[in-house]
């Protein structure tokens, strides 16, 4: 499989008055053509820094990247100027937000919010770009779509728009599309529909999707792979059936162990007990041990590398070592599991422990 | 002290224009105004508006017009009191002449119906000139000299702020806040009184006063006039474009790879600038308390000027005059800004005042 994007060691830091935030500590992962990668975890863990980052759209000055890099199809984009970044944008990759009632453009009509891409970066003309929105529209699901360009946002229900921000990020057919919780804010059948959308026009498009989320039911209905991110680092990555039916992490098993299932499976949802360390300060061993019952002593100390499960299974943790004890997953999870390979798919209404 | 005085007439004009504002805003035809769209419903829903204002505002000025008679009969002091040296007799016939031997509902009766023909009464000064003629007289400088003042100073103020804005925290933000806090906290009069004694009397550049035609006797009454004006527009626009720079939408932008100049003026303007419209109407407002002071310092043959003199000398009927041809101008400005607002802000078209 060829690969899309290659992040090595990627650091993000943002400077504030209480000293220098490290919100993403050493993230590497890639995603491959026409692939669909999911980040999880819980809120504050760097999710969405780690995307901004891909994009370069950290709040300036106080966001920065600190080490690392991002190849995009070889090149290295961290070096790029922000006259270079501004060609990229809505070209090679583009955006989904979380919230549609905010992320559009309220003083300009639908339309040209849909044509500048087209006409920035494909220098089409105004009457080609028109027709080109109009289409868009229509590939994104919404009817109607030569009277609706003519539209302001607030025209739109929630869904709607985020079909038309869906529309807007796939105007120049990118090769990759990050999307940041795109249905969190929206109700559980618009969500469902929009999941649908996205993978049929994946399914049509061939292009590569980063879907970040908390939603492992989410997780389990899209994403090919999957990345567990807890306090800036990805704790454990694999393809989605390892990451559900064999996930190695303590923490991993956490959000598995919250997240609900429509059988009712006669265990309690597990939150996951205590919060995420302080990002300015981070521990210096496994940031998760004060939160994990089978933290060892070595936690507290050293922290654990990449165990290589399989070729495409990590987790870091000790309690892959060779040395270690060896624990299985609490029962609560591997029932959950089991709910999860009994029905085929997780349910889409999941909501993780901290919603 | 005057400061303190012209700053409670700038609060209290503030305040009536407020709740007159808030009157016509909450009214339900505003709400459902343009429902439809299409263009010849919006013609119809406009005109209907309109009407529907003007009926407001008439019934506004009536109780405008009521109030300013009885407060005149009420308040102590007779406009002959500066002329002691008239007879009995003389002083029996002036009354007679202008008839405030009249009970008082037959005064107030014929003086509505003088405002419903157009005629404000006659001066009791200036040889018993009729109030509108000396109005229109007076009108012309002060208008020039507010619409001057007012165009300057906002365009002046919006650019001021967007610079503010553009080098959040550098130097040119520091000095444009400088500029703005000093355009609000010193009083225009001591602009007017240093800008006179600088340019005038000490380099000579300009007239010391009067208002003769040319362009040089506008410069310094415009400049001290724009300053208050100039000075909020700046702190309005800086604030509000800082805020909309924050905003999910011009992530979105970005995230289409808009550039910089397109980031502030196809999309940041407009949203800044629509808030900046509800404060038009207050500094319209506040220019026309400006002008009363300026017109005095600068000799300036104003309506602000003879407004003064009139309080001077108790000649009620140019008293009642102007302040009824001010409230006229409130009330229409009132209006002018809602329907601007409404072409500047799809939301307000649609939907009236609901977000
Ligand atoms: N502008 C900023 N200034 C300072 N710190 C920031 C800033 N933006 C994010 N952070 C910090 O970076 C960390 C990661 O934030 P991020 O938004 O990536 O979390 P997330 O995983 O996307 O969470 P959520 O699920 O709530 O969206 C947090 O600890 C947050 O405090
Ligand atoms: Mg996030």
């Amino acid at each position: 499989m060829d690969k899309l994007l290659d992040v090595k060691d990627l650091k993000v830091s943002f400077n504030t008055f209480s000293g220098e935030v490290q919100a993403v500590r050493g993230v590497s992962f890639d995603v491959n053509k026409g692939e669909t990668l999911a980040i999880v975890g819980e809120s504050g863990s760097g999710k969405s820094v780690t995307t901004k980052a891909l994009m370069q759209l950290l709040p300036k000055p106080q966001g920065f990247i600190k080490d690392g890099q991002i190849l995009l199809e070889g090149e290295d984009i961290v070096q790029k100027s922000e006259k270079e970044m501004q060609k990229l944008r809505g070209q090679d990759i583009s955006m989904i937000f979380q919230d549609p009632m905010t992320s559009l453009n309220p003083t300009m009509k639908v339309g040209t919010q849909i044509m500048e891409p087209l006409i920035k970066h494909q220098k089409m003309s105004r009457a080609k770009a028109k027709e080109r929105a109009i289409e868009l529209l229509e590939l994104v699901g919404i009817p109607d779509a030569s009277t609706r360009i003519t539209q302001y946002p607030h025209q739109f229900s929630g869904g709607m728009r985020q079909r038309v921000v869906i529309a807007i990020a796939l105007a120049c057919d990118p090769k990759l599309l990050i999307a940041d919780e795109p249905t969190t804010a929206l109700d559980v059948t618009i969500q469902a529909q929009i999941l649908e959308l996205m993978k049929d026009i994946q399914r049509k498009t061939e292009s590569s999707i980063i879907f970040i989320t908390h939603d492992l039911g989410v997780v389990a209905n899209v994403a090919d792979r999957v990345a567990v991110m807890y306090a800036g680092k990805i704790v454990e990555i694999g393809t989605a059936d390892e990451i559900f039916y064999n996930p190695k992490h303590p923490y991993t098993w956490g959000l598995l162990g919250s997240m609900p299932t429509l059988d009712n499976d006669g265990y309690d949802l597990i939150a996951i007990p205590g919060s995420p360390p302080d990002m300015t300060d981070p521990p210096k061993g496994d940031a998760f041990a004060p939160r994990n019952e089978y933290a060892l002593k070595i936690d507290e100390e050293l922290e654990p590398p990449l165990f290589k499960v399989s070729d495409t299974h990590y987790a870091a943790t000790w309690l892959l070592h060779e040395d270690a004890p060896k624990i299985e997953p609490p029962e609560s999870v591997k029932r959950r599991m089991q709910g999860i390979a009994n029905t085929g798919t997780a349910p889409g209404v999941a909501k993780d422990g901290e919603k | 002290m005057i400061w303190e005085e012209s700053i409670w007439t700038i609060k209290l004009a503030y305040t009536l224009f407020s709740i007159i504002g808030e009157f016509f805003v909450n009214n339900e035809l505003s709400v459902n105004f343009r429902k439809e769209s299409t263009l010849y419903q919006e013609v119809l829903q406009m005109g209907r508006f309109i009407l529907k204002r003007v009926v407001y505002m008439v019934i506004t000025l009536f109780i405008i017009a009521s109030i300013t008679f009885f407060l005149m009969k009420i308040l102590p002091g007779s406009p002959l009191s500066a002329e002691n040296k008239l007879s009995e007799e003389q002083q029996e016939i002036v009354l007679e002449k202008y008839g405030l031997n009249d009970p008082v509902p037959i005064q107030y009766v014929n003086y509505l119906a003088g405002l419903v023909q157009g005629d404000l009464g006659l001066s009791f000064h200036f040889d018993s000139t009729p109030v509108t003629d000396i109005l229109a007289n007076r009108v012309g400088p002060s208008a020039i000299l507010g619409a001057e003042s007012l165009i300057v100073g906002v365009i002046l103020g919006v650019l001021l702020g967007l610079i503010a804005a553009i080098f959040h925290n550098g130097v040119l933000d520091f000095t444009s806040t400088i500029i703005a806090v000093l355009g609000t906290s010193i009083p225009s009069f001591v602009f007017a009184g240093l800008l006179q004694y600088v340019f005038a009397v000490q380099l000579g550049w300009f007239p010391v006063a009067l208002w003769k035609g040319g362009l040089e006797y506008h410069v310094l009454p415009v400049i001290a006039l724009m300053i208050f004006p100039m000075a909020i527009s700046a702190r309005f626009t800086r604030t509000e474009m800082l805020e909309v720079l924050g905003s999910d939408y011009i992530t979105t932008a970005r995230a289409k790879g808009v550039t910089q100049a397109g980031i502030v003026f196809k999309h940041g303007l407009r949203n800044a600038l629509i808030p900046l419209i509800t404060v038009i109407g207050p500094m319209a407002v506040s220019l026309i308390t400006g002008t009363l002071v300026i017109e005095q310092i600068f000799a300036i043959p104003g309506i602000g000027e003879q407004f003064v003199n009139s309080v001077m000398v108790n000649d009620y009927p140019t008293i009642m005059g102007t302040t009824l041809f001010y409230s006229v101008l409130f009330v229409v400005i009132i209006l002018i800004i809602d329907l601007l607002y409404g072409i500047i802000d799809p939301r307000i078209r649609l939907s009236g005042g609901e977000k």
